[in-house]
């Protein structure tokens, strides 16, 4: 066989004198790394540093370095960029990755910071006063009638136009993620959580397995190209349906599940044939126009007595005349999906350079629908590397109703970004169907975990909008004024909305 | 006369239909639409609440262009008889409704249909049967573009789409499982070819037959063609036999001459089309 060229990226370390020779690790890898002859004995370049071994090692005798292998120093010709090189000489192949773009690109969510009350307007303590998290996804009237209510006050009329808008508890939600590419303990995880939390799970495109019917309530059921998993039955079930037409990490590309992970209850899930590759197209072949679109919305509202649709797309270079145009169609909301985002599995060519990042869509999408008189008609969900708390209120304050957590949420679960989820072998269980790699989630456990994590995040949005003297997140939506940028070139500001810290 | 849903907007004019409620005619388990002139949402919202109320046979007269009739149906044993031209997505994720429509039917029919039986006696427009992953739809005439893209089988369900006349390009592209059907036999056009470019292209999945012969430019790069043998014939003759029996044709006329079987070359069509990084 012929001698890669391509060096391994880790170095697994045993502590020998610590090591118990349990086979702890042998049987915890699911990449492979160790074979067991007395003691484990790794083959490093099998190893993704996803830690899984080295968590579990009960001696802690198990570290993974960096391969510190020198190359000659090359700015132009980044070790990366000669491996790709090697890999692709090597295969003939597309070179085909997992999670978010980890390019350098400037990260604007880290160079805006947000106001807080001083002296002239008093801030407020969350611990002590209500501060309201609730928020609702939908279109909102053009104006709303009030009634005289029994106290001698006013009332929101019946229904009000706003009957069909969906309550969040909190203005986070999970992100699409599909059953195929995630295991179903995972859907089931984030199913829990969404009951516990009062909010939003989204089926991604690999349909609803029956056992998130219990969770149906709060779930948003995916519509993409490959119209995997969709009945009367299971549309009728979701409170929810979105059409995905792109996604922040591969825009304008479809996607294969390879055939090996598409066993029983996956083929059954999502109505295609067992051991076949379930192909995405890259477009709805149904949609060519906005008018198209606008068909499709209105088809899935004929089919479940006028159900919420929302319409997830890319963010890409004309993303506010897209939103205008989708808002038109009559979507109930628009899910922009930053340059960052997640995937299961994308070419990296694409990831790393196709796309823009969430601030600005965000910020340019709100500005043209108020510009438009249309903002009212559509609620905007934000994602796209939603990293924290912080991220998440500076997100409603560049105009979005509501964040959604992809890659927070996997992490949440064990992830460890190894990027490597198109394999199929993650150690952790979460992007596998391996019986005895996906049994490592419980659901049970994994639902708490969720509910620590938005609750945590929740706690701390309290404390952002005390500090900003406000008591609704909805105060905060579009407030750009509470936000300053450090070290933004203007026209990136102006592009934001955003003014420089200082005036 | 039924009542208008409360989810749909005050009367008024829209696209040039008004929204009002249709006229009805019943009689016992059977009643008559007239919607000429009438909006689809009115339209359609009468005939979901004339099969809840236990009617079994729709007729719907004057159709003009609606779309969304019997869109995400589930009522076996109800037939719909349409008359006139059928707008878009007709049927769309319906799932056991069997639906005559007497006329042309426009883009989408049978779009991600799960069951029920759809047959159009006239011409019927693009996208027809996208993603469709079980029943049958049956055209008389000719079909659009994308026709069958996508069509799926998984389990007990394998969805059937035969077309009498031409078909243009993308015939059956991205086809997964089922079978598509294609006659070319009631077309306008005698010079057209029977089926355009990329007919099959990135099929991984099904069987698309096609009533005479083919040419390689015609095809995907992805599939082969063979003549159709005894035991594909065995496999098509319930098919066409129903068809016939559903469009009034002969089946022994169609199957007079032989046919050609195309189908993928693999069922994972991209697994050496990627490096792992």
């Amino acid at each position: 066989m012929q001698q890669t060229f391509v060096q391994p990226e880790f170095r697994v370390k045993i502590d020998y004198d610590k090591c118990h020779k349990c086979g702890r690790c042998v049987q915890q890898c699911g990449w492979g790394v160790y074979e067991f002859n007395e003691r484990p004995i790794p083959h490093d370049e099998k190893c993704r540093a996803c830690h899984r071994c080295v968590t579990y090692c009960p001696a802690h005798c198990i570290t993974i370095e960096k391969n510190t292998l020198a190359f000659r120093d090359n700015d132009n010709w980044s070790v990366d960029a000669r491996t790709s090189v090697w890999r692709q000489a090597e295969t003939g192949g597309v070179l085909l990755t997992s999670m978010g773009n980890p390019k350098p690109y400037e990260r604007i969510f880290d160079k805006l910071v947000l106001d807080a009350c001083q002296v002239t307007n008093p801030s407020i303590d969350p611990l002590r006063e209500p501060m309201e998290l609730r928020t609702y996804l939908g279109r909102k009237p053009d104006a709303v009638s009030v009634i005289p209510d029994p106290e001698g006050g006013f009332m929101l009329a019946e229904d009000a136009g706003v009957s069909r808008n969906i309550k969040l508890d909190v203005p986070i939600i999970f992100a699409p993620m599909s059953y195929g590419s995630v295991s179903l303990n995972v859907h089931k995880s984030i199913a829990m959580a969404t009951q516990r939390l009062g909010t939003m799970m989204n089926t991604g495109e690999g349909g609803m397995h029956e056992d998130l019917f219990p969770y149906q309530d709060n779930i948003i059921l995916q519509v993409a190209s490959g119209r995997f998993g969709l009945d009367p039955d299971v549309l009728g079930r979701a409170a929810v349906l979105e059409i995905k037409i792109g996604q922040g990490a591969k825009p304008g590309i479809g996607g294969h599940l390879p055939g090996e992970k598409i066993d029983r209850d996956v083929s059954a899930t999502r109505m295609v044939p067992q051991g076949s590759d379930a192909i995405s197209p890259a477009p709805h072949h149904d949609i060519y126009s906005i008018e198209d679109l606008r068909q499709l919305i209105y088809a899935l509202k004929e089919a479940t007595g006028y159900k919420p649709v929302g319409v997830k797309i890319a963010a890409v270079h004309n993303v506010a005349a897209i939103a205008s145009g989708i808002v038109r169609a009559g979507a109930d909301y628009i899910y922009l999906d930053g340059f960052r985002g997640g995937t299961g599995a994308a070419p990296q060519v694409i990831r790393d350079h196709i796309g823009i990042p969430v601030e600005i869509a965000l910020a340019v999408v709100d500005q043209r629908l108020r510009d438009e008189g249309i903002r009212n008609q559509a609620s905007i969900i934000a994602a796209g590397s939603i990293r924290s708390s912080a991220d998440a209120a500076k997100a409603i304050a560049l105009g979005a109703d509501a964040v959604a957590i992809g890659t927070a949420t996997l992490l949440a679960l064990g992830c460890h970004l190894c990027q490597s989820c198109h394999t199929g072998k993650c150690s952790w269980g979460i992007t596998t169907q391996k019986p005895e790699l996906t049994r490592r989630i419980d659901p049970d456990w994994g639902a708490e975990r969720l509910t620590n994590l938005v609750h945590a995040w929740s706690h701390e949005l309290q404390e952002i909008l005390g500090a900003l003297g406000v008591n609704a997140v909805e105060s905060l939506r579009g407030s750009r004024e509470r936000l300053r940028a450090i070290g933004l070139d203007e026209q990136t500001c102006r592009v934001l909305g955003v003014k420089p810290a200082g005036l | 006369m039924v009542k208008a849903a409360t989810s749909v907007p005050p009367a008024g004019v829209i696209e040039g239909y008004r929204q009002v409620a249709p006229l009805v005619d019943r009689d016992g388990d059977a009643a008559v639409v007239d919607s000429t002139g009438v909006y689809f949402q009115q339209l359609n919202d009468t005939v979901r609440r004339l099969i809840d109320a236990g009617v079994r046979d729709v007729r719907i007269t004057g159709v003009n262009g609606q779309r969304y009739i019997g869109a995400g149906l589930r009522a076996p044993g109800v037939r719909i008889t349409v008359e006139g031209t059928a707008g878009n997505d007709l049927a769309m994720f319906a799932d056991g409704v069997s639906i005559d429509v007497r006329g042309n039917a426009q883009d989408g029919v049978g779009n991600t249909m799960t069951g029920g039986t759809i047959a159009v006696h006239g011409d019927a427009g693009d996208v027809l049967g996208y993603g469709m992953r079980g029943g049958k739809v049956f055209v008389r005439g000719d079909v659009g573009y994308r026709v069958g893209i996508h069509m799926k089988a998984y389990e007990k369900h394998v969805p059937v789409l035969v077309c009498g006349g031409k078909a243009r390009d993308f015939f059956g592209e991205y086809m997964a499982g089922g079978m598509l059907v294609l006659l070319g036999m009631n077309a306008r056009d005698e010079s057209q070819p029977i089926a355009g470019s990329f007919l099959g292209g990135g099929m991984h999945g099904g069987v698309i037959y096609v009533r005479g012969r083919v040419e390689p430019w015609q095809c995907g790069a992805e599939v082969g063609v063979a003549e159709a043998g005894e035991v594909h014939m065995a496999e098509l003759r319930p098919v066409i036999e129903e068809y016939a029996a559903a469009i009034g044709m002969d089946a022994d006329e169609i199957l007079s001459v032989s046919l050609v079987r195309i189908s993928p070359m693999s069922h994972r069509p991209y697994a050496k089309l990627y490096a792992s990084m």
